[in-house]
């Protein structure tokens, strides 16, 4: 009964747009929409040619057995690169490379993350306190430039660029823990669940911890698609992983003296990046909406 | 009555378009009337498509609902299908409104003067400064104290009570023929509650303004309305001169209603007593308990002793510190001073693991049941929890007992497979109480349990209540703003204002001969004076 939320003084509440012509918006069913299957799809594919790649091209990706420099023509989809490899081929190996360099950096700033935004919030006082201050400073320091820090510290390499990636979004991950474990921390059936005789840990695990998740993994979703950005762009700028390992962001570093004259070589890769990205991000906003 | 009335609906039907294509009739064939001058009340719980009927009258209806038959006349003019800007010509100058939280009702970056006016703005309505003075006018007549102070005050800086008559000042500003309360006082206080419908009754004489009331209440109705439309279901159950309706009800639910409404009390709990044993020390003694939040006191030298098996009852309005009181109890609180002993143990001074043994004995029950059940949980688990955590009882032995459990409360044991968002706000405080009974608890304090009830399901969740203090010898603390239910429930009672204690003792002395003009007032505050046949059925 709580439907007459006007906000405005009674008699001259301003009157919505919402009555008298007589529309009836009937919601189609989110998960059968053209973008999510597209986008699904793309996500198939691209899994797909992480776990088989081999079934998708027969040639071989390291080894230029062409004329280099080619269009794209009916052998070679994407065209082939200055030593004569195809560059299809190129980019359906090197997607192992960057989805596996993205789940790991997304594994890292959600479990850092969210232990950080759980202590936090379940602590307080100062453990809270320090833990904050610690969040802020990293979210002062720009994400590319705390990445090439970390990446120096560590050492060039896949790993090492997934894990600097990984670092940088471990602020945002540990803010929504946070502020998701306070509102579920001050809930009545929380308090209920202490009533009923539960420990700290039991409470947490329980109670707290299954219901502040949801938004953090639709987080996670959504970093992914940003994770592939960021290590492409580690790639492209030297950190990642070495030649002539075929690795998206390296492929299009590979290819940019040639920007002029090849424009395959640069933007047939960069769509293939665009495709996953922007498929991970819509079905990672349906997730966090519909959750 | 020959005369036309003002406001004549007949035969409406409103539907709903759900997100599954499905179509839900929320208002099924409903027809009423409401004459000038006069009060009509649309008396139903939630869901029965009160509110709805309401919005569909005023031209409100959200955006996923259609009027799909039926005709809503004023003055013989036909609304349904008006456009937006015909609407705007009759919101306001023809049909007020009145909402049902005056809480979120005002704009909180607007003055009262303001909101007041805006009204009179819209229209057009004199000049800046003729406004000014009607306002003034207005708010004089709502009777808020100094007016022109008031006028360029905020919402934050009024009560409830105050907020709400804004609103009315605001909601007859344009001299409406019609006005809508929607629930009105149901976010108030009681006594407050009696203040605010006695002005809207004043202004319905001084101005011969017609009343559409819609209340869950059949006290209130009984006492205010001269029809009632009882509605279940979207449909009319029952209408009538409201004399008829509460003296020879014709409709079984009609009768479940005026059956289950506590002020009515024409059924009862049919409370057995308990039989008091002289010798046996009281369970709870509580002995000068003082809650200190910085400056301000919350709970003040509070004392009193509950027998075994009996039910104290705390009454008071909002912020009289009843609920903090309660919590101390209940262990959620360390009072500033004063001792609480149950059973003979102080619990003010226990350790944490000492408190979480007493858990044992001494349990809470919430008062919104939609919040205290974690949603991620089944019906199952939850009940089960306390078991997993005092005793290693195996999977199979605490199925069996949350299924006795279950059964205590009159829940089928296939309850426990399910979600609270699958069940309804009786059964899901079932489910609160099954989970404070399972560890056999000799104490329970239920914090406002059946305020956020219906009052046939609070009916039942108070039989249920009793019924388990007899089979199981529980004492309750039961903390209530809700006089009427108290009379029906307690053997002793707490009256509280403001942090003190204005009154206790037995129930009946409490009631038959109030010593504090605070808890008279209260008393005289219970609706359904009307209908109740003189005095008070204290139902002892």
């Amino acid at each position: 009964m709580s439907t007459t939320a006007l906000t405005a003084t009674g008699p001259a509440a301003t009157p919505t747009a919402t009555d008298t012509p007589r529309r009836r918006r009937l919601r189609r069913s989110v998960w059968t929409r053209p973008g999510t299957l597209i986008s699904a799809a793309v996500l198939v594919v691209a899994l797909l040619w992480a776990l088989i790649p081999q079934v998708f091209s027969s040639h071989e990706p390291n080894v230029g057995t062409f004329q280099p420099l080619l269009e794209p023509n009916a052998t070679n989809w994407f065209g082939t690169d200055a030593v004569g490899r195809d560059l299809f081929t190129r980019v359906v190996w090197g997607t192992r490379e960057s989805l596996t360099g993205a789940v790991i950096a997304v594994l890292v700033g959600l479990v850092v993350g969210t232990l950080i935004g759980l202590l936090a919030g379940t602590q307080r006082g100062w453990v809270d306190s320090v833990l904050m201050r610690f969040i802020d400073v990293l979210l002062s320091i720009p994400a590319l430039l705390l990445s090439l820090s970390v990446i120096i510290l560590l050492g060039f390499g896949t790993m090492n660029a997934a894990i600097a990636v990984g670092v940088t979004s471990v602020a945002t991950f540990a803010r929504l823990a946070r502020s998701q474990v306070l509102s579920v921390a001050g809930s009545d059936y929380v308090e209920a669940a202490y009533g009923s005789g539960g420990t700290q840990w039991q409470v947490l695990v329980r109670h707290i911890l299954p219901n502040s998740l949801t938004p953090v993994l639709a987080l996670a979703a959504l970093q992914f698609g940003s994770a592939i950005l960021q290590l492409s762009t580690l790639s492209f700028l030297g950190y990642g992983a070495p030649p002539p390992t075929p690795e998206w962001g390296l492929i299009i570093a590979d290819a940019r003296d040639y920007m002029a004259t090849s424009w395959w070589l640069t933007v047939l890769p960069g769509l293939v990046i665009v495709a996953v990205v922007c498929a991970t991000n819509y079905l990672a906003q349906l997730i966090r909406k519909e959750a | 009555m020959t005369r036309q009335p003002l406001l004549e609906v007949t035969d409406l039907v409103v539907s709903y378009a759900t997100a599954g294509g499905r179509e839900v009739h929320a208002v099924n064939g409903v027809s009423l009337a409401v004459h000038a001058g006069q009060i009509t009340a649309i008396v139903g719980e939630s869901g029965s498509g009160k509110s709805t009927t309401a919005q569909a009258i005023i031209g409100l209806l959200p955006g996923n609902a259609d009027i799909d038959a039926g005709e809503i006349r004023l003055d013989g003019r036909d609304l349904a299908g008006l456009s937006e800007k015909q609407w705007r010509g009759i919101r306001g100058t023809r049909i007020g409104l009145i909402p049902q939280d005056p809480n979120n009702s005002l704009n909180p970056v607007k003055t009262i003067g303001e909101s007041v006016a805006e009204g009179l703005a819209v229209h057009r309505r004199g000049t800046a400064a003729t406004r000014k003075a009607r306002v003034l006018e207005l708010l004089e007549q709502v009777g808020i104290d100094d007016p022109a102070r008031r006028y360029d005050q905020y919402p934050h800086e009024l009560s409830g009570g105050m907020k709400q008559r804004v609103l009315i000042a605001a909601a007859v500003a344009l001299e409406p023929d019609l006005i809508i309360a929607d629930e009105p006082t149901s976010a108030l206080d009681v006594t407050v509650q009696k203040i605010i419908l006695d002005l809207l009754d004043d202004m319905r004489r001084q101005l011969g303004i017609g009343i559409l009331f819609i209340t869950h209440d059949l006290a209130v109705a009984g006492d205010r309305a001269d029809h009632i439309v009882v509605m279940q279901r979207g449909e009319v159950r029952e209408s009538g001169y409201a004399a008829t309706v509460l003296t020879d009800p014709r409709d079984p639910y009609t009768r479940q209603l005026l059956a289950d409404a506590p002020s009515l009390a024409v059924a009862d709990v049919h409370r057995r007593r308990p039989v008091p044993d002289g010798d046996a020390p009281p369970l709870l003694v509580v002995d000068g308990v003082t809650q200190r939040f910085g400056d301000f006191t919350a709970v003040d030298d509070v004392s009193f002793t509950v027998d075994r098996g009996t039910t104290h009852a705390v009454v008071g309005e909002s912020g009289s510190g009843k609920t903090t009181l309660g919590r101390s109890i209940a262990l959620f609180n360390q009072p500033t001073a004063g001792s609480i002993t149950v059973d003979g143990t102080e619990i003010t001074t226990l350790g944490r693991k000492q408190r979480r043994d007493l858990r044992r004995s001494i349990q809470l029950v919430y008062q919104n049941p939609y919040s205290s059940l974690d949603p991620r949980q089944t019906i199952g688990a939850t009940v089960a929890e306390p078991l997993r955590n005092f005793t290693r009882s195996g999977k199979a032995e605490a199925a069996t007992r949350v299924e006795r459990y279950l059964d205590l409360v009159a829940l089928d044991s296939g309850t426990a497979a399910r979600r609270p968002a699958e069940l309804s706000g009786g059964q899901r405080q079932r489910v609160a109480i099954a989970r404070a009974l399972i560890l056999e608890p000799e104490l329970l304090v239920l914090d406002e349990a059946v305020s956020a009830l219906d009052v046939t399901v609070q009916a039942q969740i108070l039989r249920l209540l009793d019924e388990l203090q007899h089979e199981l010898g529980l004492t309750y603390v039961f903390i209530s703003h809700d006089l009427a239910v108290v009379r029906q429930i307690s053997d002793t009672v707490s009256v509280m204002s403001r942090g003190r204690q204005v009154e206790a003792g037995p129930t009946e002395r409490v009631f038959r001969a109030p010593e504090s003009d605070f808890t008279r007032q209260l008393i005289d505050a219970i609706p359904g004076r009307r209908y109740r046949g003189g005095d008070l059925n204290l139902g002892l």
